[in-house]
C-alpha cells in the first residue's frame, strides 16, 4: 500500500495524544487534581493540541475535506465513520476533565469519574483507528490480531514518553511515569517484533491463479494499459518493501533508545540532565513510531496486486 | 445508508455481467466503450491527466488484462476483463464512512453517489478487485455503474439498454442480465457453462461471473481427419492432357 503521509500523521499525532490525555486522566483519578496549573495546562493543552492537529492532518488526506462532516452517519457499518464519532465525543470527557483537573479545589471523585471516562473514550478511539485497518480482509498484513494491541501500547509509549518530558522538570512523579514509560515502550518494541515474525511466516496463500480462477501456474503475459493507474499506484507500493528490514531495526533502536532515555528520570525522579534525556526520550519515540507507522503501510501488500501480475499476496 | 441490503429474498433482482472467458479475443472494445459512454453519463467526467503526454494517468471502469495459464499442451493465453463485480457483501460499501457508497435495494447495483464522496479511499482499500479508481481531480471514487443510465434508458433502443461494454463486445463474450432469476438466460449460461466467481474464499459473493475457457483438448476431434486424396494419373480427358502439356511447356 502506498504510504499516506497524512494518515500516518494522524495516527502517530492522535495516538501519541489520545494517549497523554489517557495517562493524564488515569494520574488525575489516582492522585486528584493537577499538582500546578501550568503543568496540568501544558499536559491538556498537549494532548488535545497533538489530537486536533493529528485530526487535521487527516483532512488532507480526502479528496473533499469540506465534507468531512458526512463522515460520522455511517458509525452502524464503517469503523472509519466511528473513528470520527469517537474522536470527536471524547473532546467532551477531555474537557470536563480539565476543567474538574485544574482546579484544586474539584472534588477528588468527580476527578477520578472524569478521568475514568476519559481513559476509556482515549483507548476506545484509539480501538476504532485500529479496526479501520484490522477489519479490511484484503490486506493480509492489516488483517492481524496483532494490529490492535500494537496501536493500543503504541498510544501509551508515545503517551507516556510525552507526559514524562513534560512532567520530569517538574520533578512530579517523574519516576513512576518514567517506569510506566520504559514498560511501554519495551512492550511496543516486544510486540512489533512479534507482529513482524507473524507477518513473515504466514503462509502468502493467495495467488494469481486463484484471483482469475484459471489453471494454474498463471502469469500475466500482457498488461492492461500501457501506463500507470490508480489500483497500481495505491496498492501496487513496492519502494519500501526493499528497505523493509533496515527500517524495522531503526524502529526498534529508536525504541530502545527511547527507553533507556527514560531511564535518569527513573533513577534521579528529576534534575536538568534527566529532563532533557526525557525530552530526547519523546523525541525518539515519536520518530521511531512514525517509521513504524511508514512500514506498516509500506509493507502491506493488497489482494488486487494479483492482478497486476504479483504471483502471491 | 452504508449498511448492505438483504439479498436473499426470493426473486431478489441481482442485475450483473457474465464475461466468457473463451470467447473474449481481448480488443479492448469493451473498455472503450466503457470509458467513451461513462465519461458523458453518470460519472462525467473520467479524467484523464496529461492524455498526450509521457506520463498519462487516467479513470477507467473496465480492463482487460492478459494472461498465460497452464502448461504443456494445455497452456493458452487468456483475455481477462476486469470490473466492477457488484458483490452481494460488499465491502466497498460498508466501509464507506459517509453513505455515499451504496449497493441499490432494487436490483444489488452498487454505486458512489459523487456529491456526498469526500475521496478517503477506503472503499478502494476493501474491494479485493481493485475495481474502483479514484479522480485525483475530482476528488471522488469512481466505478462501473453497469450502466444504469442505459439499462432503464427508455430514450434509448430496446437493444441498446444494455451496459456500453456488452452492447459493444464484437464477440459475445460479455453477456448482461439478472442473476438473481434461475431461470434467465445468464443464469442458465452460468450452469451450463460452470461460470465461477473471481476469489470466492474472501466472502465478498460477487454478483458477476466467468465463464472457464473451453479446454483445448476436450474440443479438439478424438478422430484424426481424413487423408486428402492422393493426386494420381488423370482421367485421361482431352482438357487434362491440354493442361498437362501446359504444365510441362511451361
Amino acid at each position: 500500500m502506498h504510504p499516506a503521509y497524512s494518515v500516518i500523521m494522524f495516527s502517530t499525532l492522535s495516538g501519541a495524544g489520545y494517549g497523554l490525555l489517557a495517562l493524564a486522566a488515569l494520574a488525575g483519578a489516582s492522585h486528584g487534581p493537577a499538582s500546578s496549573f501550568a503543568f496540568g495546562a501544558l499536559v491538556m493543552t498537549m494532548g488535545l493540541g497533538l489530537v486536533t492537529i493529528g485530526l487535521l492532518a487527516s483532512m488532507f488526506h480526502l479528496g473533499h475535506p469540506e465534507r468531512a462532516w458526512r463522515a460520522i452517519s455511517q458509525w452502524r457499518s464503517s469503523w472509519l465513520s466511528r473513528e470520527g464519532v469517537m474522536a470527536l465525543v471524547t473532546y467532551v470527557p477531555a474537557m470536563v476533565f480539565g476543567w474538574l483537573w485544574l482546579d484544586p479545589a474539584s472534588p477528588p471523585l468527580a476527578i477520578r469519574i472524569a478521568g475514568l471516562m476519559l481513559a476509556l473514550m482515549c483507548a476506545l478511539t484509539v480501538v476504532c483507528t485500529a479496526m479501520i485497518y484490522a477489519a479490511l480482509p484484503t490486506i493480509r498484513q492489516w488483517r492481524q490480531p496483532l494490529v490492535l494491541p500494537v496501536y493500543l501500547v503504541m498510544a501509551v509509549a508515545t503517551g507516556a514518553a510525552l507526559l514524562l518530558a513534560i512532567a520530569t522538570p517538574y520533578g512530579r512523579g517523574a519516576a513512576v511515569l518514567a517506569g510506566i514509560a520504559v514498560l511501554a515502550l519495551l512492550a511496543a518494541a516486544a510486540l512489533k517484533l512479534w507482529y513482524w515474525h507473524a507477518i513473515d511466516n504466514q503462509p502468502r496463500d493467495l495467488t494469481i491463479g486463484m484471483a482469475t480462477g484459471l489453471p494454474e501456474p498463471v502469469r500475466q503475459w500482457e498488461q492492461a494499459h500501457t501506463a500507470r493507474n490508480f489500483v497500481m499506484q495505491e496498492m501496487g507500493y513496492h519502494v519500501g518493501r526493499r528497505h523493509a528490514r533496515r527500517l524495522r531495526r531503526i524502529v526498534v533502536v529508536l525504541l530502545g533508545c527511547a527507553a533507556i532515555l527514560a531511564l535518569p528520570a527513573l533513577i534521579l525522579g528529576g534534575g536538568i540532565g534527566a529532563a532533557v534525556a526525557a525530552v530526547l526520550s519523546a523525541v525518539a519515540t515519536l520518530a521511531g513510531t512514525l517509521i513504524e507507522r511508514w512500514l506498516f503501510f509500506a509493507e502491506a501488500e493488497h489482494v488486487s496486486s494479483l492482478y497486476y501480475g504479483s504471483a502471491r499476496v | 445508508m452504508t449498511t448492505l441490503p438483504d439479498t436473499t429474498a426470493p426473486g431478489q433482482a441481482k442485475l450483473g455481467l457474465v464475461i466468457d472467458l473463451d470467447t473474449c479475443v481481448g480488443c479492448q472494445a469493451c473498455a472503450v466503450a466503457c470509458k467513451e459512454w461513462n465519461t458523458q453519463g453518470y460519472h462525467a467526467p473520467l479524467t484523464d491527466e496529461d492524455p498526450y503526454g509521457a506520463d498519462p494517468i487516467g479513470v477507467w471502469l473496465n480492463r482487460v488484462h492478459g494472461y498465460e495459464s497452464g502448461e504443456g499442451p494445455t497452456a493458452r493465453t487468456v483475455h481477462f476483463p476486469r470490473s466492477c463485480l457488484h458483490c452481494e457483501n460488499a465491502a466497498c460499501v460498508t466501509v464507506c464512512p459517509t453513505g455515499a457508497s451504496y449497493k441499490r435495494e432494487s436490483d444489488g447495483i452498487v454505486l458512489v453517489n459523487p456529491d456526498t464522496c469526500i475521496g478517503c479511499k477506503l472503499c478502494s482499500w476493501a474491494c479485493p478487485y481493485g475495481a474502483r479508481e479514484y479522480d485525483y481531480r475530482d476528488g471522488v471514487m469512481k466505478k462501473c455503474t453497469l450502466c444504469i443510465d442505459r439499462i432503464y434508458n427508455q430514450h434509448l433502443e430496446p437493444e441498446d439498454r444494455q451496459p456500453a461494454c456488452v452492447r459493444a463486445c464484437p464477440t459475445g463474450a460479455r453477456h448482461f442480465g439478472d442473476l438473481g432469476d434461475r431461470d434467465s438466460a445468464v443464469s442458465r449460461l452460468v450452469s451450463e457453462r460452470g461460470g465461477y466467481d473471481l476469489l470466492p474464499e474472501l466472502g465478498y459473493r460477487p454478483v458477476n461471473k466467468y465463464l472457464p475457457p473451453r479446454s483445448m483438448i476436450e474440443a479438439a476431434p478424438t478422430e484424426p481427419p481424413p487423408a486428402l486424396a492422393p493426386i494420381g494419373p488423370g482421367d485421361g480427358s482431352l482438357v487434362e492432357n491440354f493442361f498437362a502439356w501446359v504444365d510441362r511447356v511451361l
